[in-house]
């Protein structure tokens, strides 16, 4: 049953039930829930992406706008330039970004930067390429990259050019695709290792486990998911800045979700995207209500500081517990 | 491009390193002795920064005068911060402080915005306005005075870890906090004592920096990550490697942006800690692990 699908496990079902409502979701939503639930799933989707490199394998990357930027500007450049479709830039983007990966990794690695230092080695080359992008003129500088927007009479998946609910089925599928994925990752051999890397690097060099080796393919594998999402940004808002795109703010909010629902989690990246949107529409409303600007991030920060407080471990750990899945669903 | 053109950005950069140095400086402290990365730095100083701006305003304190009292309020921030709610998460995983520490930063930056707004602030001293010749130098005086003021204080802080009970004591808690529970150092008081010296820093260096550059509320992030990359180049926990590092960042800054643009002097900063982080992670003046 391991990476397969089993009926009777209850995370499956939860999960095949969650599909399900979903799927049917568009039909029911306006138009403002469902960018609201594009959000979500896209923050979702990044989440996992992040989770697999430092939730399973415990590497802390704060530098993952790289790969987001990366993934956004290769489609978004060769579908303006040579009108390439958008998931084969997709591969470009991750070919880039892997290499960019690769690059980081090796050296970080191999030099034992570790923790805090690696955390701010992955900043340090976000930032060095924001301002790279930030000059270069075939994607525009600063000055940005838009994507054509025409062609809207129809929905185009292979272009994705189209209306937003094809974007949510997009995007819906690619959480679909990265939580199954993540999953079987998990439950193989490699998740395993990657495991015992993260709970004690010295012991699982010692017991014999390719721990350089390892955190590479974690990283690699990170960073291409990562960059996919990136493409879906592109795509999905047709303008591209350096200044947003790369920025660490990005990189921040990227990893925010999953630390909030429960780092090395297959659940927590999904359920922290929902609540922190909730938690954001939610004081944006409430904010409007109040009539004061400034207060919904003030209190979106001191939430996150009574989630950090009560639950140090994320929301899902708790809630799964809760549910009573503990030792179902990881 | 002449040799006095190329003399006096350098020097222009040297001074603004050392106040670079300075902000550095509390977050070396902070790290060095709690291992906590204070990601909340940057909005630390931007709280300093209004706060000089406004005593100079209201009440036409001038920031070099300013600044024992801005610094000592900070001392008093840092000080709760760590006593209340920081020392909660001293055993946690770093993702965990850093999420905590970014909260703080998000809920101080949203509060500078809505208490002075988006737009940038500066004031203008007579000083501003004057400038000192030295041989072929010239050199600003806000400048001179703002690098003289960080250089003092940092020497004021070395004087009180070198030969004070409780600057010892604290250097005692960061090479040993077991030991130093052992011989009966009230640890969490020193550690509180030690993020408040760390906040107090920040203080000082954003009243001189207030002399220098304007304040808005979205600089904070920007300082953060320089306050990093010049602890790393140093090297974390060396007071020296701080002033060391502001001064090199301060330098790489002047002169990429008089030789070749203001927007990549950043770039040439985060190209300096990634060489350095690779070749030497443990920083210019830092000790092997």
């Amino acid at each position: 049953m391991i990476g397969s699908l089993n009926f009777s496990d209850q995370s499956t079902r939860l999960l095949l039930g969650l599909l399900i409502l979903l799927m049917l979701a568009p039909l029911m939503a306006g138009d403002y829930m469902l960018s609201i639930m594009i959000t979500v799933l896209l923050q979702a989707y990044l989440g996992m992406s992040w989770n697999v490199m430092m939730g399973f394998a415990g590497q802390f990357s704060l530098g993952h706008a790289l790969y987001v930027g990366l993934g956004a500007y290769a489609s978004g450049a060769l579908f303006v330039h040579f009108g390439t479709p958008p998931w084969l830039g997709a591969v470009a983007g991750m070919g880039v970004s892997v290499a960019f990966a690769s690059m980081i990794g090796a050296l970080g690695f191999r030099f034992k930067v570790m923790g805090v230092y690696f955390a701010l080695l992955t900043i340090a080359f976000a930032e060095f390429t924001r301002v790279l992008f930030d000059h270069w003129g075939w994607v525009g500088a600063s000055s940005g990259l838009f994507l054509p927007v025409s062609n809207r009479s129809h929905d185009d998946i292979w272009l994705l050019r189209g209306s937003a609910s094809m974007f949510y089925y997009v995007i819906l599928a690619m959480v679909a695709g990265g939580f199954l994925f993540s999953r079987a990752l998990l439950r193989r051999r490699i998740g395993f290792y990657w495991q015992a890397i993260r709970e004690n690097e010295d012991a699982a060099d010692a017991l014999g486990i390719d721990v350089f080796r390892l955190k590479m393919i974690a990283v690699i594998i990170s960073a291409a998911m990562t960059s996919l999402g990136g493409m879906f940004i592109a795509f999905f808002n047709n303008n591209l800045y350096p200044e947003s795109i790369f920025s660490m703010h990005r990189s921040i909010e990227l990893i925010l979700g999953t630390i909030i629902g429960g780092i090395g989690t297959l659940f927590g990246p999904i359920l922290g995207a929902v609540v922190l949107t909730a938690l954001g529409e939610g004081l944006t409303i409430l904010g409007e209500k109040i009539g004061i600007d400034g207060i919904k991030q003030i209190a979106y920060g001191a939430c996150m500081m009574a989630i950090l407080i009560l639950k140090p471990g994320g929301l899902w750990p708790w809630l799964r517990h809760r549910l009573g899945l503990d030792g179902g669903a990881k | 491009m002449d040799a006095s053109f190329f003399m006096n950005v350098t020097s222009a950069g040297l001074l603004t390193g050392l106040v670079y140095g300075l902000m550095a400086l509390g977050l070396s402290v902070i790290f060095g002795v709690m291992r906590v990365v204070n990601f909340a730095h940057g909005d630390m100083m931007v709280v300093a920064m209004y706060a000089a701006f406004l005593m100079f305003t209201k009440l036409g304190v001038e920031p070099v005068m300013a600044l024992p009292v801005v610094a000592g309020g900070l001392f008093v921030l840092g000080y709760l911060l760590q006593r209340f709610l920081i020392n909660r998460f001293l055993g946690v995983t770093e993702h965990i402080q850093f999420l905590l520490l970014l909260s703080i930063a998000i809920i101080i930056t949203n509060a500078m915005l809505m208490v002075f707004g988006p737009d940038a602030r500066n004031i203008q001293l007579e000083a501003s306005f004057e400038s000192y010749s030295v041989g072929p130098l010239i050199l600003d005086k806000v400048r001179v005075i703002a690098a003289f003021t960080a250089g003092g204080v940092a020497a004021l802080l070395w004087a009180f870890f070198r030969y004070t009970t409780t600057g010892t004591a604290i250097r005692a808690c960061a090479d040993n906090p077991i030991g130093a529970r052992v011989v009966g150092l009230n640890v969490e008081q020193l550690y509180a004592i030690t993020f408040g010296i760390g906040t107090a820093c920040v203080g000082a260096a954003g009243c001189l920096l207030l002399l220098l550059v304007d304040v808005h509320p979205h600089l904070s992030s920007d300082y953060t990550l320089l306050g990093f990359i010049i602890v790393i180049l140093g090297g974390l926990g060396s007071l020296g490697g701080a002033l060391l590092g502001g001064i090199l960042v301060g330098l790489s800054e002047a002169l990429s942006g008089a030789l070749i643009a203001p927007s990549l002097k950043s770039m040439f900063s985060f190209g300096l800690l990634i060489l350095v982080l690779l070749l030497r992670p443990q920083g210019i003046l830092g000790k092997k692990p």
